[in-house]
């Protein structure tokens, strides 16, 4: 490739950087799901079944989707399989050329549905596991036998020819299981496993005094994987999440807001992350009223963070910024209450003390959870 | 795990493994689970052969006419290339039962 030199104008024409295009797209298809997991990376104010999009408009957007380049769709939730419209969606994503991967809580999903979404197409399927035991599952999802189920699907998904990736979610309660998270994942024949420690935005931001780990336990994690990896290189992919309040440097969130995915919420509105909507000054266009590729070229809130010209001088100026992206824009504003803010989590930020400090007390806690759910009762059932 | 892969084996592309042009991208991509890789142009020529039809050798035979390229080399990049990818869980190989070969 390099022996093909790219031709140069002699004329310096100021030219517009080519638009990104979005690698995958995260489907939210609804907020429903039997589990009450506190760091639930849904909203705060969860969208009701009655404001959900319908399974038209969805085909709708798997099409423009895939037009715009998307290549993976994550069906998520809440539950996706709350969904009774999910084959026909995925039926519809193979279709148009889009690789599905089905992100399930697995509770609720009888052999049945699973012979049906895998004859409809599924290419994997992601299975969370909220803890290694029975207890800790049933504890942190507050739903009593959930591991149990869990396992049975889990089976029922490798006896299907799928390929099968175990979710854990860890946080203070659980983060001494990860060697046992390793087991279990190679006990079902996984090839991946997810290690994503608990990130602090809606629900989990409620819960963050339940859900810091201290110091030591995130120091000790990082080692265990780094460890198992090396182990289990060919067998099993590990990929972790990793916490960042404790970091030198911030995630790079997203890779770059706007940059290589977007969300679509169960109500139809688009977003750069699945946070994004804890930024009050950001207006998500909706895919009711827009194509997904007007969204995702000319909405003011994908443009918002996009590349490096929002940058503060300090972002703009490091040698890391096309590395961290400047970090997570929805912590710049839970933290430093600014969203164009440097990360906090990033060493030079004048808040990065006030954040360690903030998670060292945390960490001191009671594990206590406020778990997820509906605020008022859901009338449409 | 440097293991070579019998040329009579027929390898086809795992469950959840896709090969597929990106339009939007001019490039051809495979598409496995959580990752999206880059096949270089010759790899993209093996992996068009990948179908659970053809054996090893077959393959090997068709891009050395192909490519005239000599049929040694073809086959010592097409075993490298494959052997990864099996490694990987991104293929399955499967042998022909033929009499009682063993395994």
């Amino acid at each position: 490739m390099s022996l093909i030199e790219e031709p140069r104008s002699r004329v310096e024409v100021p030219v517009r950087p080519a638009p990104p295009i979005p690698y995958g797209m995260l489907a939210e298809l609804t907020h429903r799901c039997p589990l009450q997991c506190p760091y639930c990376s849904n909203p705060v104010e969860l969208d009701r079944r009655n404001v959900e999009l319908d399974t038209e408009t969805w085909l709708r957007v798997f099409s423009e989707a895939a037009k715009l380049g998307v290549l993976q769709v994550h069906l998520s939730g809440g539950e996706p399989t709350a969904r009774r419209d999910l084959e026909q969606m995925i039926r519809h994503c193979v279709e148009v050329g889009l690789y599905t991967n089905l992100i399930t809580a697995g509770v609720g999903v009888t052999p049945e549905r699973l012979q049906s979404i895998s004859d409809a197409g599924i290419d994997h399927v992601q299975l969370s596991f909220q803890g290694a035991t029975a207890e800790m599952t049933d504890k942190v999802s507050n739903f009593r036998g959930a591991h149990e189920r869990k396992l049975a699907v889990a089976r029922e998904v490798r006896r299907l020819g799928l390929p099968l990736t175990v979710n854990s979610v860890v946080h203070r309660a659980n983060i001494h299981q990860i060697p046992d998270f390793i087991e279990l994942a190679l006990a079902l024949d996984a090839r991946r496993i997810e290690i994503a420690h608990s990130q602090y935005y809606g629900w989990a931001l409620r819960n963050r005094g339940a859900l810091m780990p201290t110091r030591d336990q995130v120091f000790w994690a990082l080692d265990v994987v780094e460890e198992a990896r090396i182990r289990l290189k060919g067998v099993l992919t590990i990929d972790a999440v990793v916490p960042d309040y404790y970091a030198k440097y911030p995630k790079p969130c997203m890779n770059g807001w706007g940059r290589q995915s977007l969300n679509v919420t169960p109500s139809g509105k688009v977003l750069p992350c699945h946070a994004a909507e804890t930024i009050p000054s950001l207006d998500f266009w909706n895919v009711r009223e827009h194509s997904l590729t007007d969204v995702w070229l000319n909405s003011p809130a994908f443009n918002a963070f996009r590349g490096t010209d929002w940058m503060p001088d300090l972002c703009k100026s490091c040698e890391r910024k096309e590395i961290d992206w400047g970090g997570c824009r929805c912590q710049a504003m839970a933290i430093a209450g600014d969203a164009a803010a440097t990360d906090p989590a990033c060493h030079l930020s004048p808040l990065h003390a006030d954040l360690l400090a903030l998670a060292e007390a945390d960490a001191e806690g009671t594990d206590i959870y406020d778990y997820r759910r509906y605020f008022q009762p859901d009338r449409t059932g | 795990m440097t293991a070579t892969l019998t040329a009579t084996g027929v390898p086809k592309l795992a469950r959840g493994v896709r090969l597929r042009h990106d339009e939007a991208r001019g490039q051809w991509v495979l598409l496995a689970p959580e990752r999206v890789l880059n096949p270089d142009p010759v790899a993209v020529e093996i992996l068009k052969k990948v179908d659970g039809a053809r054996s090893i050798d077959v393959i090997v035979d068709e891009l050395a006419a192909t490519f005239t390229v000599e049929r040694a080399t073809v086959a010592t990049d097409v075993d490298a290339f494959l052997s990864g990818l099996a490694e990987k869980g991104l293929i399955d190989v499967t042998l022909p039962v033929i009499g009682d070969a063993a395994s």
